[in-house]
């Protein structure tokens, strides 16, 4: 029998330093562009480069709609101009215009030990995969009182990805409601988010908040395992939200 | 099932089809594409059956897709089939009218289209004579009947609604036996599974007959692709199954570029080669992770979990994004690595190959996890052939073909590797096959880079009216993109085959009369993407 035990042993601690410490490692993230100041000219031809619609042109240069922006990198490479900003950032989480308005508080009740549900509602498996990651020793969120449960009943977060396909609409309001309040949902990805480059359309909704409250918005294409985690983290209120919350907090959610 | 004969007939290559064809069916006629090595078959209604069973019983071809198109005012079913000993293509053309809804079933036989023929049947509500078991299948049952959104008068961008109606769906049959009940599975269950379902009938050990029931992510791509730009198209290519988005956009930019004729500049061959066996070896490595998981092997599940992060890592400091999305455009690439980059890309391959050899070691050498997968969810080679599976669960049982070997496509004309194959089909053999999968990315990486050509990455597209089908061997096994261009440059039709759906086809032949908790491991070592199958 091989010696699992040794060989974990030998492995030794891998695991980021976030929160705590911001952590630097290459390739931790893929970034996201962010609001650039750039001539009227310049201005013109990135917004109509984006596929998504997500640069916004005004005054002083272009602002990003993260509800949209799906890292296609148009905006970045081969413009011949000028490009955004790009930062190297994954605090990405912000709170829906309807947590801000209920304003309850969670971090009394769960700051200390939580329960997550992840539910698949049509992701294309990126976002999946970067879920996953946060199990794996790099980010191991059991040391931070993060749970995955499998299921609903145990639940104080969900978190979901997808734009929520017609088939996963019920099953999504189903584990929901099974859910013991108080509880708080965290939308993850583009498509939990707007639809993405899928919804709104004739088989999927235009995201996560058509079909239930949601919370925490957390954007990226897929958003990598440290802005999930910082979304859970803002869901009970243990880190404040992205400072680059342009537009992306300001739609009703 | 399959009619194979067990003599093998003489080889009917591509190029012989219009002297072989017209022959044995008078009213077959028969065009040669020698660019593309393709014999385009027109037949008629009469004539489609015969000639697939032809080709795929005893002329060795291999089912590819059936793409329905609905075009000037006819229906346009093109069958496409290929030819793994003359490496060409057959496409076995039917042209009938729309008001004639039905067609000869192929799917007893060439079982391989029974999926496709049941999804065309489900969404543009053309009939499939002879098929046992048409009606929902794509489309659940909140679906009104009739309604089929691929006919092109169906509005995609519209919210459809229609959730008033709430019926329950039932399986069809169940399992009369005494003691039997029903375990349903999903579509929300375990930690991070894909939403899926699976009735799972079973007396209390072996599960009798396992009913999987999918495309509860169903996101219309097909559908949605429809009318837009290919700009928009390549976002949706990628992103439909992101564990597998640069060969699926691959394979779109590939439809492309075999449509408007484009040559891709030898830089870009080579480098998008390159990228292809990065994102497999990836992929591989999170099956294998999640083999590990599915038998509660925790230091193994750790090992192979930090492997893949570190492959993300990689990927994302090459190519500016953790799973290749935004690095393909038809034509070539959008981004040109400088040969720092490049080097590091070597360098760190081979060191993350040296730590996955130790992995496959030590688990070679754990005689209770080779206890859980050994004899475990059985696939035999006649089920390949007949289902046409793809990928390593295809190579685990004997199958050996690999698009990249076959056609020799990109930069796989440059470096020489052999197909792994095994012959048990067991849990074990797939494990063994993604293991040699992943080392043989990851020395393709090597050679590939030792030879970078210099010059631009991309070359200019310019579009024109039309269809082509563009393939790539993905990490799951075969994918086929079929892309049909207007005088707009507008997509009309794009047809995506993908891996999962072909081998999930054959996913309950593995698991019934295992046991319940068998179940796991051998959804494990498939490996497959539902995100990738339900499209
Ligand atoms: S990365 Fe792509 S989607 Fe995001 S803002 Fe830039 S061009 Fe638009």
């Amino acid at each position: 029998m091989f010696n699992w035990f040794y060989t974990g042993l030998k492995a030794g601690i891998r695991t980021t330093p976030y929160p705590k410490k911001a952590d630097m490692a290459p390739g931790i993230s893929p970034g996201r562009p962010r609001a650039t100041r750039l001539d009227a000219q310049v201005a013109e031809a990135l917004t109509m480069r984006c596929p998504t619609g997500a640069l916004i042109k005004h005054q002083g240069g272009v602002d990003v709609d993260y509800r949209h922006c799906v890292h296609c990198a148009r905006c970045r490479r081969n413009t011949g101009t000028q490009v955004m900003d790009w930062s190297q950032d994954y605090d990405w989480g912000v709170l829906s215009a309807h947590a801000e308005r209920a304003g309850h508080r969670f971090r009394d009740i769960f700051g200390r030990s939580l329960h997550i549900r992840f539910l698949d509602a049509g992701a294309c498996g990126a976002c999946m995969s970067e879920a996953r990651q946060l199990n794996n020793p790099y980010y191991n969120i059991h040391r931070l009182g993060f749970f995955i449960t499998p299921t609903p009943r145990d639940a104080d977060i969900l978190l979901v990805a997808g734009p929520v396909t017609d088939a996963m609409r019920i099953p999504l309001q189903k584990t929901y409601a099974a859910m013991p309040e108080p509880k708080r949902v965290v939308a993850m990805g583009v498509c939990a988010l707007s639809g993405g480059v899928f919804g709104p359309s004739f088989i999927s909704a235009g995201g996560v908040a058509d079909v239930i409250p949601v919370d925490v918005l957390v954007p990226g294409c897929p958003p990598p395992p440290l802005a999930i985690l910082h979304g859970l983290l803002l869901a009970v209120e243990r880190t404040m939200p992205s400072r680059l919350t342009t537009h992306a907090a300001e739609t009703e959610a | 099932m399959a009619a194979a004969s067990v003599m093998q007939p003489p080889a009917a290559a591509w190029q012989e089809l219009h002297r072989i064809c017209p022959v044995r069916w008078p009213k077959v006629s028969v065009r040669t594409d020698h660019t593309r090595h393709i014999a385009h078959l027109m037949v008629t209604p009469a004539t489609v059956r015969p000639v697939c069973l032809w080709l795929f019983g005893e002329a060795g071809y291999h089912f590819a897709t059936l793409v329905a198109e609905e075009f000037d005012g006819t229906w346009h079913l093109t069958y496409v089939f290929y030819d793994p000993a003359s490496h060409g293509w057959a496409y076995v053309e039917l042209r009938q009218p729309l008001a004639q809804t039905s067609v000869i079933s192929i799917g007893d036989t060439v079982h391989a289209a029974d999926w496709h023929e049941r999804e065309t049947e489900d969404l543009f509500g053309l009939r499939f004579e002879g098929h046992p078991k048409l009606g929902e299948f794509v489309l659940h049952e909140n679906w009104p009947e009739g309604i089929n959104p691929m006919r092109k008068q169906f509005d995609a961008r519209a919210p459809f609604a229609h959730h008033q109606q709430k019926t329950v769906w039932e399986p069809p049959t169940i399992v009369e036996a005494p003691g039997a009940f029903i375990m349903p599975i999903g579509p929300v269950y375990s930690d991070f599974a894909e939403s899926a379902h699976f009735v799972i009938e079973t007396t209390g050990e072996d599960m009798l007959r396992v009913l999987p029931r999918f495309f509860y992510k169903y996101r219309g791509v097909e559908k949605i692709a429809e009318g837009q730009t290919t700009e928009r198209v390549l976002l949706l290519a990628e992103r439909f199954s992101g564990s597998s988005a640069f060969a699926h956009g691959f394979a779109f930019c590939r439809a492309m570029e075999s449509l408007c004729e484009t040559g891709v500049p030898p830089r870009a061959r080579v480098l998008r080669s390159v990228f292809a066996e990065l994102e497999r070896l990836r992929h591989h490595v999170a099956v294998i992770a999640g083999i590990c998981a599915s038998t509660g092997l925790a230091v193994a599940q750790a090992q192979g979990a930090s492997l893949e992060e570190d492959l993300l890592r990689l990927t994302a400091q090459v190519c500016g994004h953790r799973y290749l999305f935004g690095v393909l455009k038809p034509g070539g690439l959008t981004l040109a690595p400088d040969a720092r980059c490049l080097d590091l890309l070597r360098e760190r391959a081979h060191a993350l190959n040296l730590r996955l050899e130790k992995l496959y070691a030590g688990l070679r050498y754990s005689s209770s996890f080779l206890d859980r997968l050994e004899d475990v969810g059985l696939i035999r080679a006649e089920v390949v052939k007949a289902f046409g599976l793809v990928g390593p669960v295809a190579r685990a049982s004997g199958g050996a073909a690999d698009l990249r070997k076959l056609f020799r496509y990109g930069a796989y004309e440059q470096v020489d590797f052999a197909v792994p194959t095994e012959t048990q089909g067991d849990g074990y053999a797939r494990l063994r096959i993604l293991f040699q999968e992943a080392a043989q990315s990851a020395a393709i990486i090597e050679r590939l880079l030792d030879d970078v050509p210099d010059g631009p990455v991309c070359a200019e597209v310019i579009p024109r009216a039309g269809a082509a089908l563009g393939f790539a061997e993905a990490p799951l096994g075969a994918t086929f993109h079929w892309l049909r261009l207007d005088a707009a440059e507008r997509v009309q039709r794009y047809r995506i085959s993908t891996p999962s759906f072909r081998n999930w086809h054959a996913f309950r032949v593995a698991v019934e009369h295992f046991s319940f908790q068998d179940f796991p491991i051998v959804l494990a070592t498939f490996g497959l993407s539902n995100a990738e199958c339900d499209r």
